[in-house]
């Protein structure tokens, strides 16, 4: 038997608003609610600072214009919607590209330390996808400089944190209204009930779901889980992104990110012939803004107005698949990838300066210099484009009281993101999601009363992994859900493995009720995975569901038997919600994009083809 | 609880024996809580290319599923995985086993400076209380064309942001490694990092100086270089950050031009540690504000 605390025990707060999640969305919501006057709460399941935003290493996309004046938040938009596969959601598209470079701007006035031009403007580099040179970064640590200020600015405004906390499920009132959460300390066991008149979720990605990816331990999907638990609905869960260079060798370190940014400063794709291999796969829809030969694509680093993209930076989904298809066509590396060669091409004290950690973490992790050598690359499972269903300006969910930002939000990204774009996302709608967290907390009088009795359950269901003598061992059963995901529901996906992994995630499903962890109920990573499995099984299925509904290819999601994109699926969202205990799939119209946008897209081709002649 | 490493401490080896793939492994692993507890050898196989967070995964997934361990990006980059490997201070995920030597078993105990909370888990919320007393970034006015910096002036600044708050600095730093009781008025070489990032911050206002001589305890380091040393990021945190510091203070105290200067010409006088304390974020969370939530640095906080 474990200790099971008692109701007596239980630690018991009560806030305006609690942020669940301490990446750069949940810091930069909970700063918002702190400035606008509500005792607020951070909820981290790691310790502070540590969040996966650390990992992100390019930079922040904002059309500044401080590189190229030509720059402006329509340009920008329209990458977006066009590195989406037109699935984003536009108004978020819209309002991200029109506020991120008030966002940036206001990191620093909070202290961060952004690459300069020399007429000291921040400077910016140019990413896949991306029309000018766009991403303002710190070297290739942006994601770290971008989580310390945040961070700073949250302890500067007081702003309580509780650290290493998982968070189990949602409180909600007798209206359905989200009120709280019951979580685990994860050093102690000890139970905190939170009450809060609005909660965000800021809980990032999914990529433990699946086996090689750039994602820490954290990514397990809980937000999703938390959310769809709810009630509420999550969107474009079959568009999961694969990064197209994670690192594949030594094995241990297979998956771990490599900066679109080594491209963007000048890196190129080679197979094992040698070959620039990238130029055989420019897809119609991005011919006309792409180099059709290696001088054009050289010189565009130079002169973006003359000459047009090297292929090498196409959309991620792009580039992916076109890896993907090098090394199955037996031109791979030697440890099953392609050649990512910056070593050629800038010279080793640039590359030391302008990508100091990939040069640090090739040389520490595999003992490889790549001032002096290509690097063996190849995709990994990434991030989440789709999440929750929420409402554009104001972040909220589809159950009251509750709001999602960052990564586990669904709508902005569409079918594939665009590098950078990820970073300027958490800050626009972390903002937005503290924003309206905020007016909900301070507006009408919220019913904040703990329904003991959802507690009760909650945590009798937590401990019973550890009341259970023997069963499924927690490890192992991650491991075949990873070995599931990524051999069924994967970078190229088919119908018969889809309903195959439909079927497995069933038995998963079946052994997850009977998993038992060993050991106490202090810091027991043992028990955490058996809790963490629950949000990944949750993400499981809705991926696989959509993925089987959505017959076509769009941006990440893939179909070896329906290569080609349905105009008539370009319409809709796949919306997944959980109902009688069973994850169920819908189609739904997507909202339909003004006319005065879509001009946009109109007069961009023309640029383009102007641009090509 | 008081953690003996000092049985190994092979940092430089005479043998050049290293871990190779297939081979058997030997790693003793500290395990306990804060009531005791001791090292305890698992074996196992070498595998290609690991780091020592791998050993230690594949230990908790096939033979103790409850050892408790920090992580998160396994790349070097947020700083978790810290601990004393053969007695040397390391990220574990930045460790490779061909680097160390296996004629002898593998020590792997968590750090010695915090408190052990379960294995490899230490206390570190002794940092997080510091944290809250940093007074923070107060750039002056915005100019309408916005602000603007050299490259060559944000560089300095820069090198501090690098830090991932491993915390390793704080371990092996003689002030509170051998002397708990310092932990009350000694903020320790990361947060003089931080100090020294926002003195020399160009857009920052605030005189820290009195607040860190008074408050911050820089004048117990006697720069013996041991935080330097085992930075995974290599940031010289003596020679960048924390001599300049002093320099700073002792400048500001004694430098009769610069009392000259401020007698004669009108100069801002130095600002009292109380005005600076303001500034930081335990001021702001005592402000009547969150009144339930004092949770006095205990456990998660």
């Amino acid at each position: 038997m474990t200790d099971r605390p008692a109701p007596s025990d239980y630690e018991r707060h009560e806030y305006d608003v609690i942020v669940i999640g301490a990446g750069g969305a949940g810091m930069r919501a909970a700063v918002e609610a702190i400035q606008r006057g509500c005792r607020t709460a951070l909820v981290c399941k790691s310790l502070l600072g540590k969040a996966h935003t650390v990992m992100a290493e390019g930079g922040v996309a904002a059309a500044l214009g401080n590189v190229w004046p030509q720059d402006n938040w329509q340009v920008h938009f329209r990458d977006t919607m066009r590195g989406g596969k037109m699935l984003n959601n536009w108004r978020m598209a819209q309002l991200h590209a029109q506020e991120s470079p008030d966002r940036v701007l206001e990191l620093e006035e909070w202290g961060a330390l952004f690459d300069r031009t020399p007429d000291g403007r921040i400077l910016q580099r140019d990413f896949g996808g991306h029309r000018y040179a766009r991403l303002a970064h710190v070297g290739d640590r942006t994601g770290l400089e971008l989580i310390r200020t945040t961070q700073q600015r949250a302890v500067s405004l007081g702003v309580d944190v509780y650290m290493e906390c998982k968070v189990l499920r949602l409180l909600q009132g007798p209206s359905g209204a989200v009120n709280g959460a019951v979580g685990i300390y994860r050093e102690t066991g000890g139970v905190v009930v939170f009450s809060a008149k609005s909660v965000v979720l800021a809980t990032g990605g999914i990529g433990k779901t699946w086996k090689f990816t750039s994602n820490s331990w954290e990514s397990t999907g809980d937000g999703h889980a938390l959310a769809l638990w709810a009630g509420a609905d999550a969107i474009d869960m079959e568009c999961v992104q694969f990064h197209p260079t994670g690192m594949v060798w030594p094995p241990s370190a297979r998956g771990i990110l490599v900066t679109e940014g080594v491209r963007g400063d000048g890196g190129v794709l080679k197979n094992s012939d040698g070959e620039r291999f990238m130029f055989n796969y420019i897809s119609p829809y991005f011919a006309a803004e792409t180099a059709s030969s290696i001088e054009e694509a050289d010189k565009w680093y130079e002169d973006k107005v003359n000459y047009r993209r090297p292929p090498e930076l196409l959309p991620r989904d792009e580039v992916a698949r076109a890896i993907n298809t090098e090394v199955k066509s037996g031109r791979g590396s030697p440890h099953g990838g392609i050649f990512l060669d910056i070593a050629s091409r800038r010279s080793a004290e640039d590359i030391k300066r302008r990508l100091p950690s990939m040069y640090h973490q090739f040389k520490q992790l595999a003992d490889v210099d790549i001032t002096a050598v290509p690097m063996e690359i190849g995709p990994t499972c990434h991030y989440m484009m789709g999440g929750v269903r929420v409402d554009a300006d104001t972040a909220q969910t589809t159950v009251a009281g509750l709001f999602a930002a960052g990564e586990v939000a669904g709508g902005m990204h569409g079918a594939n993101r665009l590098g950078g774009n990820s970073l300027s996302d958490l800050l626009v709608f972390g903002r937005r999601a503290g924003m309206a967290a905020a007016d909900r907390a301070l507006g009408e009088p919220v019913d904040t009363t703990v329904d003991e009795a959802q507690v009760e359950a909650v945590v009798s269901h937590a401990f019973s992994y550890l009341e259970r003598e023997s069963g499924e061992q927690p490890y192992e059963l991650h491991r075949d859900l990873q070995d599931t995901m990524q051999s069924l529901v994967g970078i190229i996906r088919t119908e018969s493995e889809l309903l195959e992994a439909k079927e497995r995630l069933v038995e998963l499903g079946e052994r997850s009720k009977k998993v038992a962890a060993a050991g106490g109920v202090r810091f027991n990573p043992g028990w955490h995975m058996s809790l963490d499995l629950e949000s990944m099984l949750a993400v499981a299925n809705c991926t696989t569901l959509s993925a089987i509904e959505r017959r076509e290819s769009r941006g990440g999601h893939t179909r070896d038997d329906f290569p080609k994109a349905d105009p008539e699926f370009e319409k809709v969202n796949f919306v997944s919600r959980y109902v009688d205990g069973s994850y169920r799939v819908t189609a739904e119209d997507k909202p339909v994009m003004p006319p005065e946008l879509m001009m946009l897209f109109e007069e961009s081709e023309g640029d383009a083809k102007e641009a090509s002649k | 609880m008081a953690i003996d490493t000092a049985s190994s401490t092979s940092g430089s080896p005479a043998s050049t024996e290293t871990a190779s793939t297939g081979q058997e492994l030997r790693i003793r692993l500290w395990r306990g809580d804060e009531h005791g507890g001791d090292f305890v050898e698992y074996r196992l196989q070498a595998q290609e290319g690991e780091v020592v967070l791998d050993v230690v995964h594949r230990i908790q997934a096939d033979q103790a599923p409850d050892l408790a361990v920090r992580w998160n990006c396994k790349a070097g980059k947020c700083g978790s995985c810290s601990a004393e490997i053969n007695g040397r201070p390391r990220l574990m995920c930045m460790t490779r086993m061909s680097t160390l030597p296996t004629d002898e078993p593998i020590t792997i105990s968590p750090m010695r400076t915090f408190p052990v909370m379960r294995d490899l888990v230490t206390d570190v919320s002794f940092n997080f209380e510091v944290a809250k007393l940093i007074p923070s970034f107060t750039p002056g006015p915005k100019p309408p064309e916005g602000y603007r910096m050299q490259q060559v002036d944000v560089e300095r600044g820069q090198e501090f942001r690098k830090c991932i708050e491993c915390f390793l600095c704080q371990n092996v730093c003689h002030v509170i490694r051998d002397h708990e009781d310092n932990k009350v008025h000694y903020a320790g070489p990361r947060f003089f990092v931080r100090l020294a990032e926002l003195e020399m911050h160009p857009l920052d206002t605030l005189d820290r100086r009195a607040y860190v001589r008074e408050r911050m305890g820089v004048g117990y380091c006697n720069i013996t270089k041991c935080c330097t040393e085992v930075c995974p990021e290599d940031i010289h945190i003596t020679d960048n950050a924390i001599i300049p510091l002093k320099e700073r203070i002792v400048d500001s105290r004694y430098d009769p031009v610069a009392w000259l200067g401020r007698k004669i010409l009108g100069r801002p006088s130095p600002m009292s540690a109380e005005q600076v304390a303001a500034h930081t974020g335990a001021a702001a969370a005592g402000q009547g504000r969150a009144a339930g939530s004092d949770r006095d640095g205990a456990g998660p906080g």
